[in-house]
């Protein structure tokens, strides 16, 4: 570990905490209905979108209608991706003439991206069209992205709203996060990733010949517009197969840092806009706090333990730490911090090759995922996943105290506890059940790249990654199998919507809810010994659930590297 | 809940349209106009022909040119399409090897390469960056202490002292961005375009 290094991170996080506000700011205008800067262009626009398609946007939802609106939201979006892929051989925009994608992995792909998860069985440049890419893959970066916030928003105003039945409108929720936040952003970032090298053509695939005479097919496409609101919406799924490691997918090291930022940015805004809606913003900052802790210390394990190499390198008498799967403009630092990132947000994306990682390195990815990537999170998805285990938390400290809890002037009673269980409960329940059908079915178990105990993170981590809808893998593992798309398929679907319906449920029993003002008996919730018991709790769960997995993967590969076993 | 219908399709083709094709197709359009080289791929062309792009590594195997990093790319069989077959730097099919920590096929890779190299230059230590592979297969840098290890080796195939080597690498090195971000760093490409200019002169 060098101070450069660290320093590049102190830097990443001040940044991200200096955006909080204003973004949260900005993002609290948009979804309480207010003007902004960009009202006078885009007014006219929001509002003709409504008039064409039926929306009333005075009209208020009830949780129930607001989930099946969003849930008959998906199943559209799903059909346009599955049939974009099956009939790109005779769409347009398809200068490399790719053939049709097969069943199962169109089937993958679709949920893969409706769930935001944006798995990657498919090939990038050697498999889809650039039709596929547009119109089915950023499209749908977008939605996804949007409805997560919407969601985080929705569950919002349960907490910040009294008495009532009605926690919003999907359909204008979606449309203002997309027009407002999520399009203007990715306009400038796309024209700023493309000053950086980051091609945007829809031109044929280029044909060179090399300094010593070798052909070489290099291709392009509509890089940068994808990648922005790929970054920014914590999508992750890449344009190329190497993600953001593929050097036309992040030419520089400013374009990665500026990358990594926007994983956050929205995420980290959310708990503001969290704070503004209930009236204290010392709410969010709390929240972000325990966010805080926890990302710190995933860094610094991944950054020492990746500087630090691994034993088969020293033996040789290498040193500079662990640079197989890493690119040179990035080095050490920068992969590891954004290895981190990308499993904390639950983008995904990759700048290095986990699975190459030091078996420690890659085991933070691993615990970070698992914990439910609440630390910043998905766009949306990561506050309402860390508000549930606020729920969990505020409900043992009234344990202790023995009183009725209470959150921001809601009374936490037996549903939301129960909701909060069932959401939390799931995730293992997928990870860890198809992880142990993973490792014996025969079908399954030829899909690992490495063997001994590395092979078992393989599985582990990617069931991991598509319960979590993060989408970034140990990618020696060969997923494009009949068995791994199904149920990968299965784990990104039950990973994204048990976790959504749980949360609207209890987004509608709170809105019901009368506001209590706060008395001596409460909790704070704004301080130290909050945020303490919050990250004791997440450890707490997360601990007891996926610990005995992680000793058999990588705390085990990692005793037998220093014993000098190879496998 | 029947009224939602009607949005679910309706909103759903219409954000479709604005964000799957207006804005991509927008982006290309402005870009095109305002970053046209970054746009195309940063492409390079010497005497007019196309000899690759400035961010795309290329395999360099020859002794008078500096070598990339290994590259763990693929490309399908032309014998057999359901299987792969090594294709260093393939550009139309990007990633790394996968290798693990514990992998033996990482381990006696990295030990016949160390070999190698140590064999090619035994007065340096062999820098980690030229052993390992990248994970786009495609890195076009190197360390610059990767390619002042090179040094011996080009200077002789050149016959170029090699200390004009050594100010070529050291010209084509590029720093931290601000002293701070990234890595110093060498274009391979770009120090062998440089090289085959000095050597013409």
């Amino acid at each position: 570990m060098t101070v450069i290094g660290w320093l590049q991170i102190i830097l990443f996080c001040v940044i991200i905490v200096a955006l909080t506000k204003p973004l949260g700011w900005y993002m609290t205008r948009v979804f309480n209905g207010e003007r902004t800067f960009l009202s006078p262009v885009l007014r006219p626009i929001e509002a003709g979108i409504y008039w064409f398609s039926g929306v009333d946007e005075r009209r208020e939802q009830h949780w129930l209608t607001y989930t099946v609106s969003m849930l008959l939201f998906h199943v559209g979006g799903f059909l346009i991706i599955y049939g974009v892929m099956r009939l790109q051989a005779i769409l347009p925009f398809n200068p490399a003439g790719q053939g049709a994608v097969a069943e199962d992995l169109s089937f993958n792909t679709a949920i893969s991206f409706i769930t935001n998860t944006n798995w990657q069985n498919y090939g990038g440049e050697s498999t889809i069209s650039y039709l596929v890419q547009m119109l089915g893959l950023t499209h749908q970066n977008f939605l996804s992205a949007a409805t997560g916030i919407a969601l985080a928003v929705a569950l919002i105003r349960g907490f910040s709203r009294a008495s009532v039945r009605t926690i919003g409108n999907f359909w204008v929720d979606v449309t203002r996060c997309t027009l407002y936040v999520l399009l203007p952003i990715c306009v400038v970032y796309t024209l700023f990733l493309i000053s950086q090298g980051m091609p945007q053509t829809l031109g044929d695939y280029v044909e060179a010949t090399t300094l010593e005479g070798a052909k070489q097919t290099i291709a392009v496409g509509p890089v940068a517009s994808q990648v922005a609101i790929k970054m920014l919406g914590t999508n992750g799924g890449g344009f190329f197969n190497a993600n953001a490691a593929h050097p036309f997918e992040n030419p520089t090291a400013l374009s990665n840092f500026v990358q990594m930022l926007s994983i956050f940015a929205l995420g980290a805004a959310l708990t503001n806009v969290f704070g503004r809606m209930v009236g204290n913003q010392r709410q969010g900052w709390a929240i972000l706090a325990v966010m805080g802790v926890l990302f710190v210390a995933g860094v610094a394990v991944t950054y020492w333990a990746e500087a630090n190499g691994t034993s088969t390198m020293h033996a040789l008498g290498l040193t500079g730490g662990n640079m197989e799967g890493k690119e040179v403009r990035f080095g050490i630092v920068a992969s590891s911090l954004f290895a981190v990132i990308t499993t904390a947000a639950s983008c995904g994306a990759v700048n290095a090759m986990h699975d190459s990682f030091t078996a420690l390195g890659g085991m933070i990815p691993l615990i970070n995922m698992q914990l439910g990537e609440i630390i910043i999170g998905g766009v949306g998805a990561g506050l309402y996943g860390m508000l549930l285990f606020v729920v969990l938390a505020i409900f043992v400290a009234g344990l202790m105290v023995g009183r009725t809890p209470e959150y921001v002037g809601k009374k936490i009673e037996a549903r939301e506890v129960k909701m909060a269980m069932l959401a939390i409960l799931v995730l293992p329940l997928m990870y860890l059940g198809w992880t142990a059908v993973g490792v014996v079915y025969p079908a399954a178990v030829a899909s690992m790249a490495n063997a001994g105990p590395h092979g078992f993170t393989e599985v582990l981590y990617a069931f991991t990654s598509a319960t979590g809808n993060n989408g970034s893998a140990f990618a020696g593992l060969t997923g494009n199998t009949f068995f791994y798309n199904l149920t990968l398929a299965s784990a990104m679907f039950v990973g994204r919507f048990f976790m959504i319906v749980p949360a609207m449920a209890i987004a509608g029993s709170l809105a019901s809810k009368k506001s209590i003002p706060p008395s001596a008996g409460t909790f704070p919730t704004t301080g130290g010994l909050f945020v303490g018991l919050v990250v004791g709790v997440i450890l707490i769960i997360g601990g007891l659930t996926f610990f005995p997995a992680l000793a058999l993967g990588p705390i085990v590969e990692h005793l037998a590297m220093n014993a000098g076993n190879v496998f | 809940m029947l009224r939602e219908i009607r949005p679910a399709i309706v909103l759903l083709l219409v954000l479709t349209a604005i964000t799957g094709l207006a804005y991509p197709l927008a982006m290309t359009a402005i870009a095109g106009a305002i970053f046209p080289a970054q746009a195309q791929g940063s492409l390079i062309e010497k005497d007019g022909k196309m000899v690759g792009s400035a961010l795309i590594g290329q395999e360099f195997k020859d002794d008078k040119y500096f070598h990339g990093r290994p590259s763990a790319t693929l490309a399908p069989d032309p014998n057999d399409s359901t299987k792969t077959v090594s294709a260093p730097y393939n550009a139309a099919n990007s990633g790394g090897s996968n290798l693990g920590p514990t992998s033996k096929a990482l381990a006696d890779r990295l030990k016949e390469d160390v070999d190698k190299l140590k064999g090619e230059n035994p007065n340096a230590a062999v820098p980690v960056d030229l052993v390992t592979t990248s994970a786009s297969g495609l890195d076009p840098d190197i360390s610059p202490e990767a390619a002042q290890f090179q040094v011996p080796r080009v200077a002789k195939a050149r016959k170029i002292s090699e200390d004009q080597l050594r100010q070529l690498v050291a010209s084509n090195t590029q720093g931290r961005l601000l002293g701070l971000l990234g890595e110093p760093r060498v274009n391979v490409l770009a120090l062998n375009l440089a090289l085959d200019r000095a050597s013409a002169k």
